[in-house]
């Protein structure tokens, strides 16, 4: 084993700063985890934990409670990974004083530890109703470990069982203590069930479902007073009204506080929390860090665990000193953690002024759907009952992407927004461990149960990483999140992070485009150093990006670097899963020759390439060739690149048009080998393909294609952003033009603004989505000048390119990349 | 007796890539990094088989161009949580040539 080099710290040799941690919980070992991540050596790390058991996933104290877990599964650090980190453990001792003028802190039974740097993570308190009896045996909260034995033991020995509070940990509380075999009625002040994540129609819903189970409500009800038996243990709750209801156990989740008092009394500055930076330090001393529930970020103490995560990165970023990271706020959905109860909520969705709403009601079914819209923009939404398109509901918001053109179909999910791909199951709950969740990675959804189990995944992207579900396409991403929620607890969501280009930098594709066009860059090198990459030269997903964007933005005079393209591009022909290669000349607008044929037939033979096969493109693959080979292979076949390995203008599709067809009004087929001469050479963000039909009857497919042109007896219809892969996308109508020279021209000028704007790999129906149709037809339709100035660029920039094939077939470019060494 | 095997000048690879070095029946990919390091790795992923030598070099490690399992060029592993490695092959540079060692090479061919 290789020990790894400690990064960040290795500057500093000198004795190891003291870091001492407060609070135990998740939020706070998330931190120490990533800051052992940078920098291993650099702190001598001290944990006060107030609850005698390592760090454990609080979010599964109901599924404990409800019998569908142990303690010992939801343990997340156990104290071997203390140990194994040289991390001295008090747990089981609550810090009592901070001492910030001798920096150290003091604890309950007289341990003290000093400090450099402090964290304060001492989580929340849950608020308990000032009402007379609330100190009886028998009363408790939802916190913690301890609450959760308490609630065991009752269900044990008691039958009567109120909770106070109607939200999501009440109802998971009653739901726990219900599966115990418990008589639960839940207790509400409000007028329906979890006012603050559901309208009314969904709340009753919820409610309609859970006294189904069996579970009773008192709705509107003020608890007035906790009466105790003869025993001395509550007995009975007494409400304003005069109401009066027998209770053995009174569990009460009427909310959380952040858990402050400790910081307030060193002198630290409170407001519903501890106030911190977007650094996570305390206002007051930059030694004192704070995160997780305790912690007021911009006003908000977040509960919900992927917000806390996030500020973990950047606190832990801050100790390492690397990296700038800066928390920004989270904006957070919810579920509800009820067995075979489906639920979701996030954003504003009441509604109320300049707010429309969009509404799908089914009691019988007991499907209820809301969304909530503001200015063309999706702005909260509840769902209950089908909820596989929370997540992208969520991205929806989270983006604040224009909805405009989706609306009509909005309400049915992604799925009616024209994905065929992949067909796949909605309920996550109802699978079993057996059944493929990823249909690209082969993943069942045992696998990725076990690996959110054993290795403590919180994230999508956690999971992504471990199993490769929902990595490829994509399309399983919501059934991967409705995984996480039930398995690893509901409370995921994520922070509105910058889609920063990848690991290596956290500038977005838009930032590094503007400063490559304004500064002028031209290698890659000088992108990295002046915009600050984080790595040596960066990773396979930056650096064909950054390739593409420096050619893209300054045709002939950015040379390009074979070293950054993937290596279909670097070797003009595509990688097969045996490690040879796949070879498809071109035909222009899908049409050959004789003399053609007979070059494919005998290259084929004299160099034993084992499949020959016709593609979906109009032109034939020789599938199977070598390496070394692939210079021959051109020579030979004497035939132009077709590009069918790169992201580049693939084939233009072609009906046979006019010249033939009985129905034909224009002569598609020249039109298309007009438009593929014209484009050949394209690179682009991702692959690009073309057709033309000669009639409306379409033979030539124009409908799924970058863009397709429809002959029509006065002239040509364009439509652009059409896509048949792993989402069908119907391309829209961009215009109605009348001579081949303006369809080679409003096609050019459309390509050309997507090949300056769309980020790398987003084909043109991404790029559509991202900035939509209204915005293209400003820049492609209404202005002229600039339509010509666009087609123009285009022209310049592919009247530089050459023949890759020509070049390495005839003139020995870069030979050594198809000589093997013998030795 | 000769323990070290000639192969190629360190030039005869480009910066940020690879060459193959064919042994028997045994392909080697031999990298170059920024920093004109030289690695040398059995030329198969050790998630599906596919040829390291064909994909993007980064840092010290090369992203494999079948699945993008990231390979980490001084020892042969995969990078976490991926699990698995490539076999490595011991190699000395003098003056300007590498030099691949004989016995680790015949005994993976054998």
């Amino acid at each position: 084993m290789d020990m790894s080099t400690p990064s960040g710290s290795g500057m500093n040799p000198g004795p190891k700063m003291k870091l001492v941690m407060v609070g135990n919980g998740m939020a706070g070992v998330r931190t120490l985890e990533e800051l052992l991540k940078h920098a291993p050596e650099m702190y001598d790390i001290t944990v006060f934990g107030a609850e005698p058991h390592p760090n454990y996933n609080r979010i599964l104290l109901s599924p404990v409670l409800a019998g569908e877990q142990t303690v010992d599964d939801i343990i997340l650090n156990p104290l071997d990974w203390y140990a194994e980190h040289n991390i001295t453990l008090h747990k089981g001792k609550k810090v009592v004083k901070i001492d910030r003028t001798a920096r150290k802190v003091v604890a309950d039974d007289g341990t003290e530890a000093g400090y450099d740097r402090l964290l304060l993570a001492t989580g929340s308190d849950p608020f308990i109703l000032p009402v007379p009896g609330k100190e009886l045996p028998g009363v408790i909260a939802f916190r913690d470990i301890a609450d959760v034995d308490a609630m065991i033991s009752a269900a044990s020995t008691y039958k009567h069982a109120v909770v106070i509070g109607g939200g999501l940990l009440g109802l998971e509380a009653a739901n726990g203590l219900m599966k115990r075999g418990m008589d639960v009625s839940v207790v509400h002040i409000g007028p329906w069930l979890m006012e603050r994540q559901l309208d009314e129609p969904a709340a009753r819903l919820l409610q309609k479902s859970l006294e189904a189970k069996g579970m009773k409500f008192l709705l509107q009800k003020q608890t007035a007073e906790l009466v105790a038996g003869s025993d001395g243990r509550v007995a009975a709750i007494k409400f304003k009204d005069g109401d009066e209801a027998p209770a053995d156990l009174v569990v009460m989740a009427v909310g959380i506080r952040p858990n402050s008092a400790l910081a307030e009394s060193a002198g630290i500055h409170c407001n519903r929390g501890i106030v911190v930076t977007d650094t996570l330090q305390t206002v007051t001393d930059p030694r004192v860090y704070s995160i997780g529930e305790c912690a007021a970020h911009r006003g908000i103490a977040y509960g919900l665990v992927a917000p806390l995560f996030e500020q973990a990165k950047v606190a832990a970023n801050h100790l390492a000193h690397f990296g700038i990271g800066r928390y920004e706020g989270s904006v957070t959905s919810t579920k509800l953690k009820v067995t075979g109860i489906d639920l979701f909520s996030a954003g504003d969705f009441m509604g109320g002024e300049g707010t429309e709403s969009i509404l799908y009601s089914d009691p019988i079914g007991g499907v209820y759907k809301k969304l909530v819209i503001k200015d063309n923009k999706l702005v909260g939404g509840v769902m209950y009952g089908d909820t596989v398109d929370g997540a992208w509901y969520f991205s929806l918001l989270r983006d604040g992407k224009d909805v405009t053109e989706l609306r009509d179909h909005l309400m049915f999910g992604q799925d009616h927004c024209g994905n065929l791909g992949h067909q796949g199951i909605n309920k996550a709950a109802a699978m079993t461990d057996d059944m493929e969740v990823c249909g690209c990675n082969g993943v069942c959804k045992g696998d990725i149960v076990k690996a959110i189990r054993e290795k403590g995944l919180f994230t999508l992207e956690d999971v992504r990483k471990h199993t490769k579900a929902s990595s490829s396409c994509g399309s399983c991403t919501g059934l991967v999140e409705q995984i996480l929620a039930v398995t690893a607890g509901g409370d995921y969501s994520a922070a509105p992070t910058k889609k920063s280009m990848c690991g290596c930098t956290d500038h977005t594709h838009e930032e590094v485009r503007a400063a490559i066009r304004q500064h002028k860059y031209l290698s890659i090198p000088e992108v990295q150093q002046a915009m600050e990459w984080q790595t040596p030269n960066g990773c396979a997903s930056c650096r064909p990006a950054l390739n593409y964007y420096l050619l893209s933005t300054w045709p002939g005079e950015v040379e390009d670097d074979p070293q950054s393209r993937f290596i279909n591009e670097r070797a003009h022909a595509n990688i097969q899963k045996d490690g040879t290669y796949s070879v498809i000349p071109r035909m222009w607008g899908g049409e050959t020759t004789p003399s053609e044929l007979k070059r494919i037939a005998i290259v084929a033979e004299k160099y034993n390439i084992p499949t020959v096969k016709v593609t979906g493109g109009q032109r034939i693959d020789l599938l199977g060739v070598k390496k070394e080979d692939l210079p021959k292979v051109w020579a030979d076949l004497d035939m132009p690149s077709g590009h069918a390995y790169g992201k580049a203008l693939r084939t233009v599709k072609t009906c046979v048009g006019s010249e033939w067809c009985r129905f034909g009004t224009q002569n598609s087929t020249q039109m298309g080998i007009d438009l593929e001469k014209t484009f050949f050479k394209m690179w682009a963000p991702h692959k690009v393909k073309l057709a033309v039909s000669g009639c409306p009857r379409n033979c030539a497919e124009v409908a799924i294609k970058d863009v397709g042109v429809i002959g029509v007896d006065s002239g040509w219809e364009i439509y652009v952003g059409g896509n048949g892969g792993i989402k069908t996308e119907v391309a829209q109508f961009l215009v109605k033009v009348k001579t081949a020279d303006e369809v080679l021209e409003y096609s050019g000028a459309f390509l050309q603004l997507y090949r300056e704007e769309a980020r790398y790999l987003d084909r043109t129906v991404h790029y559509l989505e991202r900035v939509g149709l209204d915005y293209v037809k400003k820049k492609v339709l209404d202005d002229e000048a600039g339509r010509r100035a666009l087609y123009e660029r285009l022209i310049f920039a592919l009247s530089v390119e050459k023949d890759p094939w020509v070049e390495r077939a005839k003139e020995g470019k870069l030979k050594h990349e198809f000589e093997t060494v013998v030795a | 007796m000769n323990h070290w095997l000639d192969i190629l000048d360190v030039t005869d690879i480009p910066k940020l890539g690879a060459r193959v070095v064919r042994h028997g029946s045994l392909d080697i990919a031999v990298f170059r990094n920024a920093e004109d390091e030289i690695f040398a790795l059995e030329d198969r992923c050790p998630h599906k088989g596919g040829p390291l030598s064909q994909g993007i070099v980064h840092g010290k490690k090369v992203t494999c161009p079948l699945h993008s399992w990231n390979i980490e060029l001084d020892s042969g592993c995969a990078v976490a949580p991926d699990v698995g490695c490539a076999r490595e092959f011991p190699i000395k540079i003098e003056a300007g040539r590498v030099f691949l060692d004989l016995a680790a090479v015949e005994q993976a061919a054998a």
